[in-house]
């Protein structure tokens, strides 16, 4: 299997081409079994690869294969080729069977959607651009599967175009990544001016040798990358869009905007650690605004009322610890969280979205409540994934969150730590808000929802059920401090087998500058994680176990206030939000970012555009062509004043052509 | 004797073309060029070639010529007025333009003529069949298709004739040119 | 112009005279206005052409240059025919020969 890599992104794309050529007469039925069957077919391809992959021995666990040259001109190269290494199978592995559920899901959540073709369709042409971008083994096809999962994104937010706002909403997302895209693909230039490829393994190898440490040419680079990375990823200062993007159907919003596509900013940052620990001052700042966007996000989605605008800045705010994890060096911990977060997050996407099927279409969370016993499944599997995303042993989420954490507290910059923790404390807090809102406490949910509300059909129940198990399951791969325990972080090491070197590389760059920061940084950094590597773990135990318990302690304080304020004294959150108004308020509007934004950036913008449009593309682009015209008119007309209707006139002009006629010829004899 | 000839004809020649451009009547302009024509059938005779000289006279002088006197008396032409748009640049620009072609035409023409490779029918093979029927000869076996398309030509001519002379509708008058 | 005492004519004579023969032709349709003398002009010319023609068909010893004169001749004498039903016409249509009052097609 290893040897038809290509499989896993061709599946998708066949399935997709089927639904396209053949799907109106394959009807509903038969384009969503085609759309679920090739990413399902996809899966088993990953899985199967993935198994193979292990059993390699360790160091040979590096697949590539090349489907075709694409681009060849002097020295440069980028071909059509995959790489299958631990890092994209874990990615592939999590695309695949996410994705795979959240097919079967859709074809109950948008049964009788006019669109269904066009989405499914979108869906698998997402699917096969996530795929592309994970599996590809250079930064040119990463970019294409890069702009793919874009493009597809904005082709699902905007499922319902027929909505001003989702039509608005899918151009904001597309244009705001296209900016980070901007800063994507100037990194991708600075590569290939400067070490003159673009294939990973060769980047990676000659970086190190011909970059100097934290020098311009590293730190460009890097941050360029990031840049891309944070408008993909909606981390500060480009994911204004995300909360925007609630406007698709739940499932796109489950599995492009919390499973799969947010995440490719931080598989991007994971696959080029090698480049960002050449450039410490990036690496910094991937982590502090990673600390800073979950933050910044869970402060916001503490008072949302969208059920869907919630956990959209809950994703955001877990992205950003995704991000942290990264900045402070613990790349698998944050690739961790990555796959932990896919199977929670699209539970709680799901789910939100079977309540929102439930009532008929309401987002409103003031307008739910004690919808626990009329769905049953619907409340279990989400109080599962809440518990998850809390952070509660021995779900998911407690054992990626906490790898993170630790890894914080160990880094250059302690507070980091103390962000995360009490961001940590704030999700637990508004993900229980949320669950209380929804599902305890008296109804409050109007007339006519009431009287459809039902359970959702088997294809939207069995993928909560499924997603469940794994929120409930998957955490125990990562076990830390028990030797063997961290399957997960075991297999992931070839991948990031190179930090030590690397680590030393800066190291002896800081000794020898005199920045102070940078040595302190780099030498904890060092100490950190030769602790961090299995077998080294004796001296932080204690710490270990200290962290995990306040960072439970920190989930729990959070449940227990949310249980407070909604479930056992409801009008307190009432009072509360009265009496600091302006804080409440400023909370509830997002800090203004949006209409910051739309001040600074849009709105000049759109004058320049319309400057540019008024003077220059009609005065002086077609000026100029109306210009050419005008002025081959007035050639004829002046031309015209030779046709004076007289014979005479123009039999002396005749004549006098012989005469020059004569002159030539003559001039020969 | 014949340079004598020769430039008598020529003489005439010229004399009448010249007359043919600058007297005011048209039926002085029309015979004076009959006498150019026939002036010139002289000098066909001289060249060696009194089949020629025969069609000028028939074909041009009693043809061609006649046809043009039909269509001045049919239009009743009087003498010309010299006057009308642009009348003092036509003469001016005409004559100057007619001078230098003729300083061209000289320039052109005062340098030697190197002739070329002299024809296939020397004057004594000719003699021995006539003029005649040489061209004759020549006519209907090299040049057939040409003599062909010619006299399509001039039926084509007819027809136009005829046609563009024809009156349009319920006029009255005369119905056709002659 | 010393052959005039001798026997024969030289070819470059016969050429003079058909180039100054073309050129008063030339002159012709350029100076006058009416129609018809312009058109006896342009069979001056024609003529002047058929002249070349002939000189060159004797001093070359070939008849096809007759054979070209004769249909020079039924060609011109084709359009003369058509060319002066066009007079006509024009004459009719606007009551007048001379060129230089019709410019209808003036553009």
């Amino acid at each position: 299997m290893l040897d038809h890599l290509y499989l896993i992104p061709l599946l998708p794309l066949v399935g997709l081409l089927v639904n396209l050529a053949l799907g109106a007469r394959l009807g509903n039925r038969g384009v969503g079994l085609v759309g679920c069957a090739a990413i399902g077919a996809a899966f088993v391809v990953t899985a199967l690869d993935l198994a193979a992959l292990a059993r390699l021995p360790e160091a040979a666990r590096h697949v590539t294969q090349t489907a075709w040259t694409w681009m060849q001109a002097g020295g440069f190269r980028a071909d059509v080729a995959f790489l299958l290494d631990p890092l994209s199978a874990v990615m592939c592995l999590v695309v695949t069977f996410v994705g795979f559920l959240i097919h079967v899901y859709s074809v109950g959540y948008m049964h009788g959607d006019s669109g269904y073709r066009r989405y499914f369709i979108a869906l698998n042409l997402f699917t096969f651009s996530m795929l592309t971008l994970v599996l590809a083994d250079n930064f040119v096809l990463m970019f294409v599967g890069w702009e793919g999962v874009g493009l597809c994104s904005y082709l699902l937010i905007g499922h319902w175009f027929e909505r001003h706002s989702a039509a608005h909403a899918a151009r904001k997302a597309f244009v705001v990544n296209r900016i980070g895209d901007f800063g994507f693909l100037l990194g991708i230039f600075l590569l290939a001016t400067s070490l003159g490829t673009v294939n990973f393994h060769e980047v990676f190898a000659a970086a190190p040798e011909r970059w100097a440490v934290g020098g311009a040419l590293a730190t460009a680079t890097a941050l360029l990358l990031f840049l891309g990375a944070t408008g993909k990823s909606a981390q500060i200062p480009l994911y204004v869009w995300l909360p925007d993007a609630m406007e698709g159907p739940t499932p796109v919003s489950a599995l492009i905007h919390a499973a799969t596509m947010v995440t490719a900013g931080v598989y991007m940052v994971a696959r080029c650690h090698a480049l960002f620990e050449l450039a410490p001052a990036a690496l910094v700042t991937v982590a502090v605004i990673g600390a800073a966007t979950a933050l910044f996000a869970a402060t916001i989605g503490l008072v949302q009322r969208d059920i869907k605008r919630v956990l959209a800045y809950s994703t955001v705010s877990q992205l950003g610890y995704m991000f942290l994890a990264c900045g402070v060096g613990a790349y698998s911990a944050g690739i961790f969280h990555l796959a932990t977060h896919a199977f929670f997050k699209a539970l709680l996407f799901l789910g939100a979205g079977s309540v929102i099927h439930a009532l008929s279409g309401e987002q409103d969370l003031r307008r739910m409540g004690g919808l626990k016993g009329r769905l049953p499944w619907t409340h279990g599997t989400m109080l599962i994934a809440c518990l998850a995303i809390a952070g509660i042993p021995p779900f998911a989420g407690f054992f990626s969150k906490d790898a993170i954490l630790a890894a914080a507290f160990a880094g250059p910059l302690r507070w980091l730590y103390y962000v995360g923790l009490l961001t940590a404390g704030l999700t637990a807090f508004y993900m229980f808000r949320l669950l209380y809102l929804t599902f305890y406490g008296g109804s409050r949910v109007t007339e006519e929802a009431e009287h459809h509300l039902h359970e959702s059909p088997p294809a939207m129940v069995v993928p909560l059920a499924v997603l469940a198990v794994g929120s409930a399951l998957v955490g125990l791969l990562g076990i830390p401090l028990l030797p063997g325990a961290d399957r997960f972080g075991d297999f992931l090491k070839p991948v990031f087998a190179d930090l030590g070197h690397l680590r030393e590389l800066a190291a002896a760059a800081a000794a020898g500058h005199a920045s102070a920061t940078a040595a302190v940084g780099h030498a904890a950094a060092a100490g950190a994680h030769g602790a961090a590597a299995p077998g080294a773990h004796h001296a932080s135990v204690g710490l270990e176990v200290a962290l995990m318990a306040v960072s439970v302690a920190a989930g729990l304080v959070g449940i227990f206030v949310a249980r407070r304020l909604y479930l056992l004294e409801p009008g307190v959150a009432q009072r509360l939000a009265e009496r600091f108004q302006r804080a409440y308020r400023t909370l509830l509007d997002k800090y203004y970012v949006d209409e910051l934004y739309g001040a600074l950036v849009v709105r000049p913008l759109e004058r320049l555009s319309g400057w540019l449009w008024r003077v220059f593309d009609v005065r002086v682009i077609d000026g100029a062509v109306d210009g050419t015209g005008g002025l081959v008119v007035l050639g004829g007309t002046i031309l015209r004043l030779f046709q004076n209707g007289y014979v005479g006139t123009y039999a002396f002009f005749l004549v006098l052509g012989v005469v020059i006629l004569f002159v030539s010829l003559g001039g020969a004899r | 004797m014949t340079p004598i000839f020769f430039l008598l004809f020529a003489a005439v020649a010229v004399f009448s073309a010249l007359m043919v451009v600058l007297q005011r009547n048209p039926v002085a302009s029309a015979l004076y060029l009959v006498l150019s024509f026939c002036s010139l059938a002289g000098l066909y005779v001289l060249l060696h070639a009194p089949f020629l000289a025969a069609v000028q006279v028939i074909v041009y002088a009693g043809a061609i010529m006649v046809l043009f006197l039909f269509v001045i008396m049919l239009l009743n032409l009087r003498k010309d007025v010299e006057a009308g748009v642009h009348r003092t640049a036509r003469q001016l620009f005409g004559w100057l333009l007619g001078l230098v072609l003729a300083a061209q035409l000289y320039l052109l023409l005062r340098a030697p003529w190197g002739l070329g490779p002299q024809g296939q029918e020397p004057a004594e093979a000719v003699q021995a069949v006539g003029n005649t029927q040489a061209i004759g000869l020549r006519l209907y076996t090299d040049y057939l298709l040409p003599f062909e398309v010619t006299s399509i030509v001039l039926l084509v001519a007819i027809v136009g004739a005829v046609v563009l002379s024809l009156r349009q509708g319920k006029h009255e008058g005369i119905e056709e040119a002659p | 112009m010393s052959w005039v005492l001798g026997d024969s004519v030289p070819m470059t004579a016969y050429i003079t005279l058909s180039a100054v023969l073309f050129l008063l032709g030339v002159v012709g349709v350029l100076v006058r206005r009416n129609a018809i003398i312009i058109f006896m002009s342009i069979e001056l010319m024609l003529n002047a052409a058929n002249l070349a023609l002939v000189t060159f068909a004797s001093f070359l010893n070939q008849t096809a240059g007759q054979v070209f004169v004769f249909f020079v001749m039924a060609v011109a004498a084709a359009e003369v025919a058509v060319g002066l039903a066009i007079i006509v016409n024009v004459f009719r249509a606007r009551q007048t020969v001379y060129v230089d009052e019709v410019n209808l097609l003036k553009g």
